[in-house]
């Protein structure tokens, strides 16, 4: 089994605390002059989302987490997995739970492609990209003309997910561009 | 992706030259004299969280001049300094660097109180006049008693990074964490202080223990320490303890950080801020 020494430890590795899989936020060594040394590590548990902050005495070891990232194909749910696809002409698939889709279900799209995290070979996350482009399948009749000033409306997009901010010109059947991390509209998509 | 560019910029570099310019004049002024030990040697320090860089066929890179200017006193030698390179094996963050500068000058005649005086005078000299104030190794880290060292140890850098903006002189050291320090007349204490600014260890300093036999009977716990941590014995410097035997002058000294005093002077972070290079 891999591990990890306190002395190679850096912001983006993956190990292994408490059974789960974490990324190393941030790591400084701490020592005071005549005293011992620690490592002060901040990380991101992958399960859960939760930062831990956790102190090591320099030199202790942890295990590696095996864990990559990999840009996958979003093909289709049967409503228990959410199937994904290798983009490398493999054509392998994973399929992933309810728990690892939550964060990005707002924003998934057949055919799209998402970062899908793998623990171990199986999905524990879903990262949609910073923007996606969807449809508007609800929203309150467009106004004419308004294109610049005026107010702002919700809007349901084909996933279901409903954002604010959308300007009273949008349609139904529009497509927008939607910034995943606020969940705000963007603009309209050039078609 | 090499990067051949200096971490710190030109301007800061320049500053830097000016600082230790300014820091051998205070010297100068007070007629402490300016002397060089080797860098390279055949002995380094016992003390178990201290480690010593190996170079095969040598010895060591010093990580601190002390003995070798203790052996330059007990010749004869008055007040004096060196401030160049030293080394720790495995020191490496925003605050530690494995090769780092340090400035270490030590007193005749005074003790660990009144080297305290003088060291706010050199730092007030960088830094710009500000007070000081004087904390207990307790009343900053909570009763010692029956606490493990680790555990202090944390406890001890916890505290003097949450220490509010200024400059704090840390005393009364447990007399287990004495290192090269006499005791205080309690017996409990050691003559020991540190120096903290805006949260970073600046200096450590002693009243100097002259005791030879005392002397080797810590640097034999060291070594015994040591071993139970699984770490290398390290042999003794009998140079070093035959100049206490011949007589060390009574003094206090310390060591400063030139790289973090610098650091603090241009209000950055970071070491990097300091540095032409790391060279690891």
């Amino acid at each position: 089994m891999a591990t990890y020494s306190t002395n190679e430890f850096r912001s983006g590795m993956k190990v292994m605390l408490d059974g789960d899989p974490c990324n190393i936020l941030e790591n400084e060594f701490v020592k005071p002059g005549k005293g011992q040394a620690f490592n002060r590590v901040k990380m991101r548990n992958l399960m859960n989302g939760r930062v831990w902050e956790r102190t090591f005495k320099s030199g202790e070891s942890i295990e590696a987490a095996d864990v990559i990232d990999l840009d996958m194909e979003y093909l289709y749910s049967d409503g228990e997995f959410w199937h994904f696809m290798k983009t490398d002409d493999s054509y392998e698939q994973v399929a992933a739970g309810s728990a690892a889709i939550a964060e990005c279900q707002n924003w998934l799209k057949e055919q799209d492609v998402y970062q899908v995290t793998l623990w171990n070979d199986d999905p524990i996350a879903v990262t949609a990209p910073n923007f996606v482009e969807l449809e508007v399948t609800e929203t309150d009749p467009g106004l004419k003309g308004d294109t610049a000033n005026g107010g702002t409306k919700p809007a349901t997009l084909s996933t279901g997910a409903t954002i604010k901010g959308v300007p009273l010109f949008i349609n139904i059947g529009d497509v927008l561009k939607v910034d995943t991390r606020t969940g705000e509209y963007v603009s309209r998509a050039k078609t | 992706m090499t990067d051949w560019r200096p971490l710190a910029t030109v301007a800061q570099l320049q500053y830097r030259a000016q600082l230790l310019g300014l820091v051998r004049g205070f010297f100068a002024e007070r007629q402490i004299v300016e002397v060089q030990t080797p860098v390279l040697t055949q002995h380094s320090v016992t003390e178990a969280d201290v480690q010593s860089i190996r170079v095969e066929d040598y010895g060591y890179l010093q990580t601190s001049p002390e003995y070798q200017l203790k052996r330059l006193l007990a010749a004869g030698m008055p007040s004096c300094y060196q401030l160049g390179p030293a080394f720790r094996h495995g020191e490496q963050g925003r605050l530690h660097n494995p090769e780092f500068t340090m400035l270490e000058w030590y007193r005749l005649d005074f003790d660990h109180l009144q080297l305290m005086f003088e060291v706010a005078d050199l730092v007030d000299k960088v830094l710009g006049p500000q007070p000081y104030q004087r904390l207990t190794y307790a009343e900053l880290v909570g009763p010692v008693d029956r606490r493990p060292r680790d555990e202090l140890d944390l406890a001890f850098a916890d505290a003097c990074a949450s220490l509010s903006p200024g400059r704090f002189f840390i005393t009364d050291y447990p007399a287990d964490q004495a290192s090269l320090a006499r005791l205080n007349s309690d017996g409990t204490s050691a003559a020991r202080f540190e120096l903290v600014v805006d949260g970073v260890e600046i200096a450590n300093g002693y009243w100097e223990l002259t005791d030879v036999d005392e002397q080797r009977r810590r640097f034999d716990r060291d070594n015994a320490t040591r071993q139970a941590r699984g770490l290398p014995r390290m042999a003794l410097d009998e140079a070093f303890l035959q100049a206490l035997a011949a007589g060390l002058p009574n003094c206090a000294g310390v060591a400063l950080g030139f790289d973090r005093l610098a650091m603090l002077a241009m209000g950055a972070n970071d070491l990097n801020q300091t540095l032409a290079f790391r060279g690891t």
